[in-house]
């Protein structure tokens, strides 16, 4: 899976950080999400989900490959 | 005063074979559509979208607005880079409310700095929740065991407590008598269309929005003197603003920027939450299988005794999806708009830089082809498979895009908890007939129309 981020959407809420902190960081310049991993493990993909679903912005999404 | 159109410059040359907007139907000379946006502006705006479809003028006095609507025109509206559709220079009625240097609603750069500030940041939220919990608590109590209340009174005021005393501090909050809340209706009364015209206008609703604005800057001047006097220990930010010095020793802020500052900070979050706490309770005892599955929902998450500081941060589901069909059928914001600094093109037309374009919440959530059975009161289209809420150009109470509500989620948190503490301490029932709720669009800030009352009786007495 891999995954996307609208960043005409993102602004910096941070909730995608609390959920998967191990493939979303942040850009303290920009004040928006970095993604440090655009192709994540499969065993994440429960904490990916609620990334996307609790992303204040709908900025998220997963794309199956 | 003047009702001309602004000089518009000449079309650049790469718009050659674009078309001007259609223009709507039934413009007076000077006023345009604006007694019409004054009596009924979301027909006035479906009529837009049914006589011009998705790109369509409208004349406000001598102000040109240009409405999109359809999920493709709203995404390229709330798409559209800062530099050419600008916000701030959009509402002309917001100037006199905010005062002088302070701006609509905070640049983009000003806002991420908000969110870095975290007053609004995901860690902040466990404290907020507390708060709101606590205020909506100390208003309960004032009820007593049953009679009748006043819908945008009582959120009104809860939601003024609320707002201060997450965005503000609490020490703040707790120096506010119900003065506060008062004066505070004024402003957001003071928004009439004819602002369009002129701001300034010798209208009844501009004069009393200057009274109540003098009114708030006597009440944080007195704030600021009793702090002195009683050499009080602070540190929020009314504190920070005022020990902020000039180069020469003098204050960096009057009362009345100090006012002025606190008034925006609060604005955008105040008559939106207080309305959707309103719309929620109505819709929900309009609609009592709906309500019996939220209470019974409250019931069981609650059963164990814990906080609702800790549940409101959490999923409600049947709450929440009560909460955004109220937000779809009666969003708080009618029309969103941005001024054109550069041409914008959007389906073959060409709208020129110095008009208004604007998308209208109000006419988008309730399209047909994006929202099945528009009309109906149905949370069930936030449920598994239906997810309605995700067309995020198209569901749009909280706008879209860099501009989206920055405090959606706050927003959100804030009314789970009202009515995790509401709707287990109370049973409620609508005091009057059910069609008769509706909201005033007089205003540019809709507020719901009076009466509004509903009956309650606290359970268990």
């Amino acid at each position: 899976m891999r995954v996307k981020v609208d960043f005409d959407l993102c602004q910096g809420h941070g909730v995608c950080q609390s959920e998967a902190p191990e493939v979303f960081g942040f850009d303290a310049d920009r004040q928006q999400v970095v993604l440090l991993d655009e192709r994540p493990p499969e065993s994440l993909r429960e904490k990916l989900k609620a990334a996307v679903r609790f992303c204040p912005t709908l900025a998220l999404a997963i794309e199956e490959e | 005063m003047s009702l001309a159109a602004p000089d518009l410059p000449a079309p650049s040359p790469a718009a050659a074979g674009l078309r001007p907007p259609p223009v709507l139907r039934g413009a007076l000379p000077g006023l345009g559509h604006l007694l019409e946006l004054r009596r009924a502006p979301i027909a006035l705006m479906q009529r837009v979208r049914d006589e011009c479809g998705d790109v369509g003028e409208m004349r406000w006095a001598g102000q040109r607005v240009v409405l999109l609507s359809g999920e493709k025109a709203q995404e390229a509206f709330f798409r559209a880079p800062e530099e050419q559709l600008d916000q701030a220079a959009a509402y002309p009625f917001m100037k006199p409310i905010f005062g002088a240097g302070v701006v609509f609603d905070t640049s983009v750069e000003q806002r991420k700095q908000a969110i870095k500030n975290r007053s609004l940041r995901d860690e902040s939220m466990r404290g907020h929740a507390e708060g709101i919990a606590a205020e909506t608590e100390r208003m309960a109590e004032r009820l007593g065991r049953e009679g009748t209340l006043d819908l945008l009174e009582f959120f009104s005021e809860l939601t003024i407590y609320t707002s201060s005393s997450c965005l503000l501090g609490r020490e703040f909050r707790d120096e506010l008598g119900p003065g506060f809340a008062e004066a505070y209706k004024d402003l957001e009364r003071g928004t009439d269309a004819f602002a369009y015209v002129n701001p300034h206008l010798p209208l009844p609703s501009f004069r009393a929005r200057d009274r109540a604005r003098a009114r708030l800057v006597a009440m944080v001047s007195e704030i600021i003197a009793r702090r002195e006097r009683e050499r009080r220990e602070t540190s929020d930010l009314l504190h920070v603003l005022t020990r902020l010095r000039k180069p020469d020793g003098q204050p960096r802020y009057s009362a009345d920027q100090i006012t002025g500052m606190f008034i925006a900070m609060m604005f955008a979050g105040h008559h939106t939450t207080s309305g959707t706490a309103a719309w929620t309770l109505i819709e929900l005892l309009r609609h009592p299988a709906v309500l019996a599955g939220v209470v019974s929902e409250l019931g069981a998450l609650y059963a164990d005794g814990r906080e609702v500081s800790y549940q409101a941060l959490r999923e409600i589901p049947s709450l929440e999806s009560a909460i955004k069909e109220a937000l779809r059928l009666h969003p708080p914001l009618i029309v969103l708009m941005r001024k054109v600094m550069h041409e914008f093109q959007h389906g073959g037309f060409r709208i020129d830089a110095g008009k208004l374009v604007a998308v209208s919440p109000a006419v988008s959530n309730r399209m047909p082809e994006n929202f099945p059975d528009p009309e109906r009161y149905d949370p069930d289209r936030y449920g598994p498979g239906r997810e309605e809420d995700r067309q995020s150009f198209a569901w749009i109470p909280f706008g879209a895009g860099r501009h989206r509500c920055v405090g959606a989620a706050f927003a959100m948190m804030q009314l789970k908890a009202i009515f995790s503490v509401l709707l287990r301490g109370f049973d409620f029932e609508l005091a009057q007939p059910p069609e008769s709720y509706r909201n005033d669009h007089s205003k540019m800030v809709v507020q719901l129309r009076q009466p509004c009352l509903v009956r309650y009786r606290r359970r268990g007495a």
